[in-house]
């Protein structure tokens, strides 16, 4: 069901955690859909130095997590902003198709970490 | 690595001795039984062995056994067939929330036909209350359905106190009993039941066989037309294998019910009890008293994770169980039954049911405690539910209580 770099992020996450007092934190998704991600990041000068996530979810929920990490660190905040979704589970090689729509938020959650480290520079 | 299957509430695998038997009828004796020649005649013995095989398990007369392609199609044959067969009696059928899909469905499908259905609710523990079924009764009522034991909590159902309303208020009553034949005691004539199916892969014999009993003197327009098998009460050439395959199955567990149930249940106990005393903030799904669940069932939610991670998890250590995730059932909710249970939805994305069968030792149950501990632990520390600080949002700690 899973491809293997799916399986890889889900059995060996990266970045699994939360960075106290960090510039932004992001969550999505809610508990009767089985999927909340939450983002932290640690900005500096204007690029991501580091992202953290905490997940409840599913195999796809904890590896598009784990994946979105990977992708940010080291993007400017603008990067980071244009990181999608689709661009996630591509990172992934794929998706099972049931699994796009529900468990596939994780650039949602950076960027919503993004919004909240923008209203905290604001 | 470990294989361990834990998932014999989803199917088992099909025992040596059945498959010994079956597989005789496959090359030699390759006979259709409806014919009259030699090749024919050589089965047709074989299909009514089979036939008393699976009425001794229920006690009934094998007159009364159907052989079917599954359990949903039992299901939809009881409802459709007494539906179309009772129509100028009544429009109105009783059933439960937390029957397995081949009933909710069908019934869905004939709430479009303008049959009234009423879905009775069940406790926090998954029980029904009998005065609320008895209460549903009216003079249109034409079925009671309701299934013997759960398929994810492993409740056991008062069937024979359901029968004996059903019979006071003279209305025909159908059980699925797909889950409890062959794990619990099943008498058609102590619990007064008209029709009750039963299907094959869950007792050892293999997928594509199951039976229906049907009272004698009970009307059922037939489900699937065409030539005259099963003295016209379901076409179609009979899958002569299968059903050898479900009468050994049936006799096995006959004679074996006991001490099969007795050895299964003290492993179950073992692993309920090891994961309650190993792993805090869990909750039991089903009723709390073990005498009424199956022997075999063990359902539990791991409070702030997720039930796909869970099996994923146990699937890399060997270990093949089940969830009521909405990940795993295919659909965006968890579990129609949590739902009915009023169970809270984190937990009911983390309802995992564990179904033990005759396979199953000792070793792998302590092995599976030994493994499943630190998985949930990892799983809670990756979880923002988890030592949370800030409160829930109300969207996030709201209660399912949408069942269909």
């Amino acid at each position: 069901m899973y491809s293997d770099k799916v399986m890889d992020h889900f059995s060996n996450p990266r970045n699994v955690g939360e960075i106290e007092n960090a510039d932004g934190v992001g969550e999505v998704g809610n508990a009767s859909c089985g999927d909340i991600m939450k983002i932290f990041l640690k900005v500096e000068d204007n690029v991501i130095k580091d992202v953290k996530f905490k997940t409840f979810g599913c195999g796809a929920a904890i590896a598009t997590s784990s994946m979105v990490t990977e992708m940010a660190i080291g993007k400017t905040i603008e990067e980071a902003l244009e990181l999608t979704n689709a661009a996630v589970a591509e990172a992934l090689d794929g998706l099972p198709a049931q699994k796009l729509h529900c468990s596939n938020l994780a650039a949602d959650a950076l960027h919503e970490a993004i919004r909240n480290y923008k209203e905290k520079q604001a | 690595m470990k294989r361990i299957y834990m998932d014999n509430n989803a199917t088992t695998a099909v025992r040596a001795e059945v498959l010994e038997a079956m597989l005789p009828f496959y090359r030699e004796q390759f006979g259709n039984p409806s014919s009259v020649h030699w090749a024919g005649r050589a089965v047709s013995g074989a299909v009514e062995k089979a036939r008393e095989q699976v009425a001794k398990l229920i006690n009934c007369s094998p007159a009364e056994i159907v052989f079917i392609s599954c359990g949903s199609e039992g299901d939809n044959m009881s409802l459709k067939g007494t539906v179309d067969a009772l129509r100028d009696k009544g429009d109105h059928i009783i059933t439960t929330t937390v029957e397995h899909p081949a009933i909710l469905e069908t019934c869905k499908s004939l709430e479009k036909q303008g049959i009234r259905v009423t879905y009775l609710p069940v406790d926090h523990n998954g029980m029904l209350n009998l005065a609320d079924l008895e209460a549903a009764i009216t003079d249109k009522t034409i079925l009671i359905s309701v299934m013997w034991a759960n398929n994810e909590t492993g409740n056991l159902y008062p069937i024979e106190a359901i029968g004996a309303i059903a019979r006071k208020y003279k209305v025909r009553f159908h059980t699925d009993a797909v889950q409890a034949v062959g794990k619990v005691p099943v008498d058609v004539q102590k619990a007064k039941v008209d029709l009750l199916v039963l299907s094959g892969h869950k007792i050892g014999a293999p997928k594509g066989v199951g039976a229906i009993y049907i009272r004698r003197g009970t009307r059922l327009t037939p489900f699937m037309h065409g030539g005259h098998q099963e003295r016209n009460r379901r076409a179609g050439t009979h899958n002569v294998a299968g059903i050898v395959g479900l009468g050994v199955a049936c006799e096995l567990a006959g004679s074996h019910l006991g001490e099969d149930a007795a050895r299964i249940r003290r492993l179950r106990d073992k692993l309920e009890q090891g994961i309650i005393g190993a792993v805090s903030e869990i909750k039991l799904n089903g009723h709390p008293d073990p005498d009424l669940r199956l022997p075999n069932t063990l359902n539990v939610s791991f409070a702030y994770i997720e039930g796909e991670s869970l099996l994923l998890n146990f699937d890399m250590k060997g270990i093949a169980a089940s969830s009521g995730s909405a990940c795993t059932s295919g659909s965006l909710e968890p579990s129609h039954v949590m739902g009915a249970m009023c169970v809270d939805v984190v937990l009911a994305h983390s309802s995992t049911r564990f179904s033990l069968g005759i396979d199953n030792t000792e070793e792998e149950v302590d092995y599976v405690l030994e493994v499943l501990p630190p998985i949930v632990q990892r799983l809670r520390e990756m979880s923002p539910l988890y030592n949370r600080t800030e409160p829930m949002t109300c969207e996030e700690c709201q209660v399912i209580r949408k069942v269909h």
